[in-house]
C-alpha cells in the first residue's frame, strides 16, 4: 500500500523503482547520486520482488547492461551524474536506435570535466538535443521535488514502454539530495515472462515454441532501409511531441513578467514570486516538466500577455535557446544563471529581473 | 541401386545444422567464422537449447552473426557484449546466454567488460575468435597481432617498442576466480573441429549448470587480412599463432 515517508530525492528513486516492479538496476557510484545504488543494496529487492541490482565496473558497462536488459523487454534503469552520463552516451544512442525502452537518471552536477559535485543544470543540451550520435531524442522529464523524483520514475517507464524509446529523468544535485515528504505508491508485481511475451513480442527471451527469432540491433547497412528506420524514429518523435508535453503554469494568467525554469530552479522562482508579490510585482512561472518535448506552444501563448520573460537556469544559458525559439524572438527573453555548482538566492534572481528589465520600483 | 535408394535418413552422415539458416554468409572463403558458426548452431541444437538460447553479437566480422544462427540475438556496441550478456542472463537465469567476440572486441575496446564479466563469474559462455587482425575494417592491427606481423596499421610489422606486445587475454581470464573453464582451440583440421565443438558444448553446459564463466578461444585464420590462401593461412597459423597462443585447456574445473 501507499506509504508516507521523509527521504532524499535519490532514495525516492530507488523506492519508486522497487514499487514499480522494476526488473533491474545497473549503476556505478558517482556523487551526488550514489544513494540510489546504496538504498537498493540495502533494500535487497532480489529477496522480495526478484529485482536484480548490480554495481557495474563502469558507466559504460552499466548503460550496456541496461541496453541488454531493455532488449529482453525488462523494466531496467541506471542512474548517474554528469560525467558518468557523458560516458553513457554511446549506449543511449544504441538504445534509441534499437527502439527499446529504458530509463536513465541524471542527477546533474557542475561541469565541464570532473567539475564539482554540487548542483547544476548544464546538461540540458546533452539531454534534450541528443547527447550521443545520430538523429534521436530522449523523453526528458525534469522533477522539481522528491515526490516528482518518485512519480516520474513511473511516468518515465510508462512513456518509455509506450513509445519504445529511452526516457531520462533530468534531476539536479539539489533535488537528489534534499529531503522532503514523499508518498510512495502501492507496490506492483514484476511482470511475468508470459506478460512480457504478450506485451513486448520483440523482446529477446528465447524462441519459445520455436517462434520466429527476434533480433535487437541498431545496425542496417542498406542505406535505403536505414533511412526508413530513421523516418520511423521521427514519426515516433512527432507522436511524442503531439501527446506528451507536460508543464506547470503558476500565476501565468495575470502576470507582467514570466519566469521559465525547471527542476530546483523552479522552486527558487516560486520564492522569488512570493517576495516580488509583496513589492507589487506580478510574476508568473512556466515550469516545463517535459524538457523534450518542450512546451513551446504554451510559452508562446503566455508570451503574448507579458512584458518580458526571464529564463532562470543553473547554466550559462541553455534552455533559453528553446524559449527564444518558442517566442520566435517577438519578445525580449533574458537569462539569469549561476554556474559551477552555485545555487542563487531568491533575492539575487529578483534583483536580476528588475535590473535586466529596468523595472521601476 | 539407384541414387534415391541411398538418400535415406539412416544413411545420412552429415547435414547443415537446423539452426544455421540459409542467409548468404558475408565471410571470406577460408575464414574460420563459418566453421565456428556451424559448431555453435550444432551444439545449441544438440543441447535442445534452441528455445532458450540468446546470442550477443559483437562489432567486427561477426557483427552479422545474428543473420546466420537462428536464435534470438542482440547486436552489442563494440566491446560491450559481456555487459549486455550479464544483464540478459541475470534477468533471465533460465536462458542460455553466450557472447561471440573478436579480438578487438574481447581484448582491446571491451577488455574491461570482458574481464569483469568473467571476474563476476557470470553464467555465460564467451566465444572468442582470435585471428590477430581486424578483418571487418580492412586488416588493421589487433591487440593479439603477433610481433613482426604486417597489418594495414603496422605496414612494416608490429614492433613492441611502437605497438606493445600481443595480448593473450584468455591467460588472464584463466586466473580469475569467476571462470570455471578457459580453453584455446582451433578449427583448421577435422580433429581440431571436433575438439572445438566439444569445448563449446562444455562451455554451454557449464553456463546452464551455473558454474561460472566459460571462455572458448578459437585461434583462427583471416586469410584475406593476412593476404594468404586459406591453406597457407592454416599453415601459417599453426607455425606462428600457436607459438604465442598454444592450443589446449588453460583452466578446467
Amino acid at each position: 500500500m501507499e506509504e508516507v515517508r521523509l527521504m532524499k530525492g535519490n532514495e525516492a528513486l530507488a523506492h519508486a523503482a522497487i514499487r514499480y516492479g522494476a526488473d533491474g538496476y545497473f549503476g556505478y557510484p558517482i556523487t551526488p547520486q550514489s544513494e540510489v545504488l546504496e538504498v537498493l543494496e540495502e533494500q535487497r529487492p532480489w529477496e522480495t520482488t526478484g529485482m536484480v541490482v548490480l554495481q557495474a565496473e563502469s558507466e559504460l558497462a552499466a548503460i550496456n547492461m541496461v541496453y541488454g536488459g531493455a532488449s529482453c523487454g525488462k523494466v531496467v534503469f541506471t542512474s548517474s551524474s554528469s560525467p558518468g552520463i557523458s560516458l553513457m552516451q554511446e549506449g543511449i544512442s544504441y538504445i534509441a536506435a534499437s527502439e527499446v525502452p529504458a530509463l536513465i537518471v541524471n542527477v546533474m552536477r557542475g561541469g565541464p570535466g570532473l567539475g564539482t559535485i554540487h548542483p547544476s543544470q548544464a546538461d540540458y543540451f546533452q539531454a534534450v538535443k541528443g547527447g550521443g550520435h545520430g538523429d534521436y531524442h530522449l523523453i526528458v522529464l525534469a522533477p522539481s521535488s522528491v515526490q516528482e523524483m518518485c512519480d516520474f520514475m513511473w511516468l518515465g517507464w510508462d512513456l518509455a514502454f509506450k513509445y519504445r524509446t529511452p526516457a531520462m529523468l533530468l534531476a539536479d544535485g539539489l533535488v537528489g539530495q534534499m529531503m522532503e515528504k514523499v508518498i510512495l505508491p502501492e507496490p506492483r508485481p514484476r511482470r511475468t515472462e508470459e506478460q512480457i511475451r504478450e506485451q513486448c513480442p520483440w523482446a529477446i527471451n528465447g524462441r519459445k515454441n520455436m517462434r520466429k527469432r527476434n533480433v535487437v540491433t541498431s545496425l542496417e547497412l542498406d542505406d535505403e532501409l536505414m533511412e526508413q528506420n530513421n523516418l520511423r524514429f521521427q514519426r515516433t518523435y512527432k507522436e511524442i511531441e503531439k501527446n506528451e508535453v507536460r508543464y506547470e503554469a503558476i500565476n501565468t494568467d495575470d502576470c507582467d513578467y514570466l519566469f521559465v525554469a525547471f527542476g530546483s530552479m523552479a522552486r527558487i522562482c516560486l520564492k522569488v514570486m512570493e517576495i516580488a508579490k509583496e513589492q507589487g510585482l506580478k510574476i508568473g512561472l512556466l515550469r516545463p516538466i517535459t524538457l523534450w518535448p518542450f512546451p513551446s506552444k504554451q510559452i508562446k501563448e503566455i508570451s503574448q500577455n507579458v512584458k518580458g520573460i526571464m529564463v532562470v537556469e543553473l547554466s550559462a544559458g541553455q534552455m533559453i535557446e528553446d524559449v527564444k525559439l518558442a517566442v520566435e524572438c517577438k519578445l525580449d527573453v533574458k537569462h539569469y544563471g549561476r554556474l559551477g555548482g552555485i545555487v542563487p538566492t531568491p533575492e539575487e534572481v529578483l534583483e536580476s529581473l528588475i535590473a535586466q528589465f529596468s523595472i521601476n520600483r | 541401386m539407384d541414387i534415391q535408394d541411398i538418400i535415406k535418413p539412416e544413411n545420412q552422415v552429415y547435414r547443415k545444422p537446423a539452426l544455421l539458416n540459409d542467409s548468404h554468409m558475408h565471410y571470406c572463403p577460408g575464414c574460420s567464422h563459418g566453421v565456428v558458426h556451424k559448431l555453435v548452431a550444432e551444439v545449441i541444437e544438440e543441447l535442445g537449447a534452441a528455445e532458450i538460447a540468446i546470442g550477443i553479437a559483437p562489432v567486427g566480422c561477426a557483427v552479422f552473426a545474428y543473420n546466420y544462427i537462428d536464435v534470438d540475438w542482440i547486436e552489442a556496441p563494440h566491446g560491450r557484449a559481456p555487459a549486455l550478456a550479464t544483464a540478459a542472463k541475470r534477468l533471465q537465469p533460465d536462458k542460455l546466454v553466450f557472447t561471440y567476440q573478436g579480438d578487438g572486441d574481447m581484448a582491446a575496446i571491451g577488455t574491461a567488460e570482458s574481464l569483469h564479466a568473467a571476474n563476476r563469474g557470470e553464467n555465460i559462455a564467451m566465444i572468442f575468435i582470435n585471428n590477430g587482425i581486424y578483418g571487418m575494417t580492412g586488416g588493421q592491427m589487433a591487440p593479439t597481432t603477433l610481433l613482426g606481423m604486417k597489418t594495414s596499421t603496422t605496414p612494416y610489422g608490429r614492433r613492441a617498442d611502437l605497438n606493445g606486445y600481443p595480448l593473450a587475454i584468455t591467460g588472464l581470464m584463466a586466473q580469475l576466480d569467476g571462470t570455471c573453464y578457459v580453453t584455446r582451440q582451433s578449427v583448421e583440421t577435422p580433429a581440431a573441429v571436433r575438439k572445438a565443438k566439444a569445448a563449446l558444448r562444455k562451455a554451454f553446459e557449464n553456463s546452464m549448470k551455473g558454474k561460472g564463466t566459460s571462455v572458448v578461444e578459437i585461434v583462427s585464420t583471416c586469410n584475406s587480412g593476412w593476404k594468404m590462401s586459406p591453406a597457407d593461412a592454416n599453415k601459417w597459423m599453426e607455425e606462428n599463432m600457436f607459438k604465442k597462443y598454444p592450443i589446449g585447456d588453460l583452466k578446467n574445473e
